[in-house]
């Protein structure tokens, strides 16, 4: 059964009409156009998909619309502040930190949401928060990297 | 200028069939070139390395060079993205191309000022002479590449190079980095309909039966397509397809076939077909030294790409013409064998690659190809995306062979090798598109005309495939190395980065660890003694100096452990240090890798491919096993196929052996090997007893220990 749905997406308000159970990722991605969220595993395992629901990382693949609505979704095109990239974005692009970069904007989230609430992680913490992302490829280091490199240039 | 005339390269595989130089690049009026390869993206950094030799050639910087996308309608054939063979095929090819088009681009400049080209100068496509300038973008004109690329065009000296050499930052990666739509997953056509695959995760037979009567009256479902055991469903929403497809799968039922073997790597030397004899070499006054014989059996079980981003295609057929969009490694073989299982001719097929997710080898890609080109034929003229979820992936995309090794070596009584036996056992490492009478895409096995599926083959020495470094780069007086070929396939194979290079480079390198402590030699020293190639003998060197080998403070349940291997005996040199911890699990604190690629085109490229190859090899060897059920493929989702998490990724240092001088080759499967030996060394000096079976779990290490005592 379609139903009417407000989202709040990187401080736009939307409203789209889909099954509530649908999953936030398809209507970010499909219905809003915000194909930077990516799908990897369908069931939250991978981070791939991760946005940030009131400031805090969360699968899109696995958070139905009727549980996204109302709260403050950031996708990875909502990181940066008008029009330029976010710190993070420029860090790893610095130390080009990504192979094929399909895990890269879950990444980015989870980065994200470890400097707002620690502004200067050290290795190890920034290795736990991005536990919960998975890559590939093997840029961990690079990215690992690119997140303590941002962490300085935000707060040096 | 300074040029080389470099020793023509014996096979220039890329220019045989695509001789004329309008095949590779075209210049623009607008102060761009269009470089034309046939060699596609895929996470490893190639339009890069590809755009700097080209720019270096020209005389121009990278900004210019527009990088085409892949398109069996405009790009040349070069077959296969694989076996870390691009800079070797298509950067040559594009440095003689791009050397000779700039050679005719300074004629038609002379012409055009009237001098001789001598009296030229040119900078950046910006060509003088005293009083007067035109540029390589006035000259622009097609007429002028209509000829055959000319293999021995005068190239640049690398000790003028500005832009091959240098790190240069990946060109797709600001798309990547900043979310925007980059993926063949990102792509939206006008009209498009998404479907999905609803199939069972073990190998089945015959038609499928199902009840779709509650399926068929789901709002905004376009189509149930069904042809023999194939079954898809399409609809106007993502979501919805995914409904349909669970909805679908819980009604549907398929005959099983073949129940899998319990004991894999028993049932392979069970059923081994051929037995090839790649190696042998005689001297009975050696032999007749042996003093002591060591015997050993290795295992790899096999193991999944197990990419992030599972396979997506797109197709559109229209007006009797099929468009399709893959992120397929060759872009050509998928055309020819999607004719085949569509009944259609190549020239009405166009493939165009579109980027993926990151590969590893012969993953899903073309066979998501002919799922939307099945699924296109009922989408009366609407473009069709097809997305496998996680559990299609892990299921039915192509795993890299399980392998069984048995290895066998004589001591003499100095501590030397005397005589040396490799055996494996494996199926082929190759089931690709475009080489078999049969398509080799999986829903042409299950239509109502179900073709049969073909063997995975293993391609000839010297690079090999089950046999990829096989035959030892050491030097033995005697040696006989054996290669087992099992056709029958319970576990649909085919290639993963390094092949079978991977299984043995760990059982080779493993060994001569259990020589050298047979013979009570340091591991580096004993490995030297064996070997002559200078090359080899510097990689190991760097390696062993920058880990401080010999300055190791034993600790306990601490351990290092060296590997080497030159991949497939005629790529890049790579020499491994690892340095672990085991507790409870295995934990790699440290990777030391020196690397010989040759010349190096991009630095940061080079050593990132290493890097990541490390760390992918590390995953490998510490956890990963694709599990099998008495139906099928167990591993369905991430929580049964662990990959290394961020935590747990160790330190990796690179240092390059650059050898401007020498052929470039390419990087990205060249640490594999090596970093799964020298971590299984150092697992083995930390614990005083040799895990052979990989992966080296929690559980085969308490096997092991519980087998020593």
């Amino acid at each position: 059964m379609a139903e009417r749905f407000q989202l709040t997406v990187n401080g736009v308000e939307s409203e789209l009409e889909a099954s509530s159970d649908t999953a936030l990722l398809y209507a970010l991605r499909n219905d809003l156009g915000l194909k930077g969220t990516r799908f990897g595993c369908g069931s939250g395992q991978c981070g791939a998909c991760f946005v940030l629901i009131d400031g805090y990382p969360a699968p899109a693949c696995d958070t139905p619309l009727w549980a996204a609505a109302g709260k403050r979704i950031t996708t990875v095109e909502g990181l940066g502040k008008g029009g330029e990239l976010h710190p993070l974005q420029h860090a790893f692009l610095t130390e080009q930190a990504a192979q094929c970069g399909y895990c890269t904007s879950g990444i980015l989230i989870s980065a994200a949401a470890l400097l707002a609430r620690n502004p200067r992680p050290t290795e190890s913490d920034v290795r736990a928060a991005l536990d919960r992302n998975l890559c590939r490829c093997g840029s961990h280091n690079r990215m690992v990297r690119a997140v303590l490199r941002a962490a300085f240039e935000i707060a040096p | 200028m300074n040029t080389v005339a470099e020793t023509p390269l014996k096979r220039l595989g890329s220019l045989e069939k695509n001789p004329k130089l309008a095949q590779w690049l075209r210049v623009h009026r607008d102060g761009t070139v269009s470089i034309f390869s046939g060699k596609v993206e895929i996470g490893q950094g190639i339009a890069t390395a590809l755009a700097q030799i080209a720019a270096e050639e020209l005389g121009i910087t990278p900004e210019r060079i527009r990088m085409v996308a892949a398109d069996t309608a405009v790009s040349p054939d070069e077959g296969v993205t694989s076996g870390s063979l691009s800079i070797q095929d298509s950067g040559a090819a594009l440095r003689r191309a791009c050397a000779q088009a700039r050679t005719l681009l300074l004629k038609s400049a002379a012409a055009r000022l009237g001098v001789s080209v001598r009296d030229l100068q040119a900078a950046d496509g910006t060509v003088r002479t005293a009083d007067r300038s035109t540029s390589f973008w006035e000259c622009a004109d097609d007429a002028l590449f209509d000829c055959r690329v000319d293999e021995t065009a005068a190239l640049k000296s690398p000790r003028d190079y500005q832009v091959v050499g240098k790190p240069a930052p990946r060109r797709d990666l600001p798309d990547k980095i900043a979310g925007r739509p980059r993926f063949i997953q990102d792509i939206t056509l006008p009209g498009m309909l998404y479907g999905r695959m609803v199939r069972p995760p073990y190998n089945f037979a015959g038609p499928v039966s199902l009840d779709d009567s509650k399926v068929k009256s789901m709002p905004g479902l376009a189509a149930i397509v069904r042809d023999g055991g194939f079954l898809g469903v399409l609809a106007e929403r993502e979501d919805v397809a995914i409904s349909a497809q669970r909805a679908l799968r819980a009604t549907a039922s398929w005959r099983e076939v073949d129940a899998l073997p319990r004991d894999v790597h028993a049932w392979l030397k069970e059923h081994a077909a051929e037995h090839r004899v790649i190696s042998e070499k005689e001297n009975a006054d050696a032999k007749s030294r042996a003093a002591k014989v060591l015997e050993a059996s290795y295992t790899k079980p096999y193991i999944s790409h197990a990419s992030i981003g599972p396979s997506c295609a797109i197709a559109r057929i229209d007006d009797g013409k099929l468009m399709v969009w893959s992120h397929s490694q060759g872009i050509f073989n998928l055309r020819r064998d999607l004719a085949l299982a569509l009944g259609m001719r190549e020239d009405a097929i166009v493939v165009r690659h579109a980027e993926g997710a990151g590969c590893y080898g012969h993953n899903g890609a073309d066979d998501a190809a002919l799922d939307a080109a099945l699924l296109a034929r009922a989408a009366g003229g609407r473009p069709v995306q097809v997305q496998w979820m996680r559990d299609d992936e892990f299921a039915w995309a192509p795993c890299g062979p399980a392998m069984a090794l048995s290895l066998r070596a004589a001591l003499d009584s100095h501590g030397d090798i005397v005589d040396w036996e490799h055996e494996l056992w494996s199926n082929g490492h190759s089931s690709r598109p475009g080489r078999a009478d049969n398509p080799a895409l999986l829903a042409a096995w299950h239509l109502s005309r179900a073709y049969e599926r073909p063997s995975a083959i293993n391609m000839p020495l010297p690079a090999g495939a089950a046999d990829r470094n096989a035959i030892p780069i050491y030097d033995f007086p005697n040696q006989r190395v054996v290669n087992h070929y099992v056709h029958e396939m319970p576990v649909r194979t085919s290639a993963l980065r390094s092949l079978g290079a991977y299984a043995n480079v760990f059982a080779i390198e493993s060994f001569m660890d259990e020589l050298a402590q047979a013979a009570g030699s340091d591991p580096i020293a004993f490995r030297q003694r064996h070997l002559k190639d200078p090359r080899g003998r510097a990689v190991i060197d760097a390696a062993a100096r920058r880990a401080e080998w010999s300055h190791w403070k034993p600790a306990e349940g601490r351990g290092h452990g060296i590997g080497f291997a030159r991949y497939k005996n005629l790529g890049a040199y790579c020499a491994a240090v690892a340095e672990v911890e085991v507790g409870h699990d295995v934990r790699v604190n440290r990777l030391i890798l020196a690397v010989d690629v040759g010349l190096v085109i991009n630095p940061d490229g080079v050593i990132t491919q290493i890097e990541g190859g490390a760390i992918q090899s590390t995953s490998w060897t510490l956890r990963e096993q694709v599990r099998l059920g008495a139906r099928g493929i167990a591993s369905l989702g991430w929580e049964d196929y662990p990959i290394l998490k961020f935590s747990e990724v160790p330190v990796v240092e690179v240092e390059l052996l650059d050898r401007p001088e020498l052929p470039a080759v390419g990087a990205g499967e060249a640490a594999q090997g090596p970093a799964a030996a020298a971590i299984a060394n150092a697992v083995a000096h930390a614990l005083g007893l040799r895990v052979r079976d990989l992966p080296l779990t929690h559980e085969r290490i308490a096997v092991a220990i519980s087998q020593s005592t």
